[in-house]
């Protein structure tokens, strides 16, 4: 429980998506001039970085990782059952993911069109874009190196944590894009020197945005502390060792 | 076939006229996200130089066989070969560097500035152009990070490559390596080629 509290405020808050790592930047400066625009954006991202990571997560533990069950099976078939277990396949997860994202978006678009022509006419013209939107496949990758090569048993992330992440990422893309487009309402009234209409100014109020969100470094360590006392790493130890025994 | 830009021009278009960066406004990710040293934006561009390269010369190849609705997904499934061939290349030689700039090298696939160049340019012409267009581009993506990079460095360090450029007395300006800096440093720079580039037309 605690780790999933931590992992939904960071992506959320602390550690925003555009204004922590800089993914999602091309949308965030495009479709940030009016704030209806903005939050239907945001919500358009925040569902199909869910799909994304669900997807992901999936493909990574049972084809990619090495062990995984439906490599070992097929690969069962043309060598002997100890090298089967061996397959690694996670060279291919960049290709994997990129046509996974790609093919899944627009399957969701077909769907939205032909189900909720609403929903399509309020977000659905976004939905190619997103396609090439670092901020989903920043996601699946963040998931993939918290399932793949992780020592301890109990550190690797299940399907729930990896949900957390992409739910509350979207999220945190949402509120940033949502806060940016009504500061940019408001810019349209101030007399801006002409060379630095449009995108200039918009990025040095992100420059001052992330300012603020760095503020939020503290409340981690302080939740850290807080959310880590000694009952919940006696029972960490013995998650960890159930988890150990069930491998 | 019409005449298209010959080569030498595509070159040079890439370097300042089309400036992926400062005119364009594509490819920020990596741009923002990586240039808090000049070290680590060199290696970067040098990697999108690469995939560049190599996307553009492969679409060049494969522009005839092309179905136009099924072009994009083509475009990625290259794209990501060439950035799986670096990442892993990186991973062997420079792996301090490859830990450092982290997920940014697999978020190169994503990067709207080799896609753009594909459909822009290598999807309709000839081998030999596609390859001059993409050293032109990476090229100019190159002078960009090196800019934006060499500002945040300096002022956040005082050091340029490790090496003391200010006097030891310079207050480091700590947040020009943290993300804000990024921010910043990009929108000012980005408002000063604006201007320069109004001005040199105004006297025209």
């Amino acid at each position: 429980m605690t780790d999933i509290v931590l992992i939904a405020l960071g992506a959320a808050l602390i550690n925003n998506f555009v204004l922590y790592y800089f993914v999602g930047i091309c949308p965030f400066i495009g479709v940030s001039r009016r704030v209806e625009m903005a939050f239907g954006m945001g919500c358009a991202v925040t569902f199909v970085i869910s799909i994304a990571a669900l997807l992901s997560w999936t493909i990574t533990v049972f084809v990619l990782k090495p062990g995984a069950p439906l490599t070992t099976y097929l690969a069962g078939f043309f060598m002997s059952s100890k090298d089967a277990a061996n397959v690694d396949l996670t060279i291919l997860c960049y290709t994997v993911y990129i046509f996974a994202i790609a093919s899944s978006v627009q399957f969701v678009e077909m769907y939205v069109r032909k189900f909720y022509p609403p929903l399509y006419k309020s977000f659905g013209v976004y939905l190619p874009l997103i396609t090439t939107n670092c901020a989903i496949l920043f996601a699946c990758l963040t998931i993939m190196s918290h399932v793949v090569g992780v020592d301890n048993p109990a550190d690797t992330w299940d399907l729930g944590r990896s949900m957390t992440l992409a739910v509350f990422g979207g999220i945190g893309f949402t509120i940033a894009i949502v806060i940016m487009a009504g500061i940019r309402e408001e810019l349209q009234l101030c007399d801006i020197p002409k060379a630095f209409r449009g995108a200039p100014i918009a990025l040095i109020v992100a420059g001052i945005l992330a300012l603020a969100f760095m503020g939020f470094t503290g409340v981690n360590n302080g939740l850290r502390k807080a959310l880590t006392p000694a009952p919940v790493t006696v029972q960490t130890a013995s998650m960890n060792a159930e988890a150990a025994k069930t491998n | 076939m019409a005449e298209g830009p010959t080569p030498l021009e595509r070159f040079i278009q890439g370097i300042l006229p089309e400036n992926p960066v400062y005119r364009q406004l594509l490819g920020m990710c990596p741009t923002l996200a990586v240039t808090n040293g000049l070290k680590p934006a060199l290696t970067m561009a040098a990697a999108v130089a690469f995939v560049l390269f190599c996307a553009n010369v492969m679409i060049s190849l494969l522009r005839n066989l092309l179905q136009p609705h099924l072009r994009i997904v083509i475009f990625t499934l290259t794209i990501a070969t060439f950035v799986t061939i670096a990442d892993r290349f990186l991973a062997a030689y420079v792996y301090q560097m490859s830990k450092a700039l982290g997920p940014y090298i697999p978020l190169i696939i994503v990067n709207c500035i080799i896609i753009g160049r594909c459909e822009v340019c290598a999807s309709k012409q000839s081998v030999v152009t596609a390859g001059a267009d993409a050293i032109g581009q990476s090229l100019g993506f190159a002078l960009a990070l090196a800019s934006l990079a060499a500002v945040r460095e300096i002022l956040g360090t005082g050091m340029l490559f490790g090496i003391q450029v200010l006097p030891a007395a310079w207050p480091d300006w700590g947040v020009m390596v943290l993300p804000p800096g990024a921010f910043l440093t990009f929108g000012l720079l980005l408002g000063i080629a604006n201007w320069l580039s109004t001005r040199k037309s105004g006297n025209r």
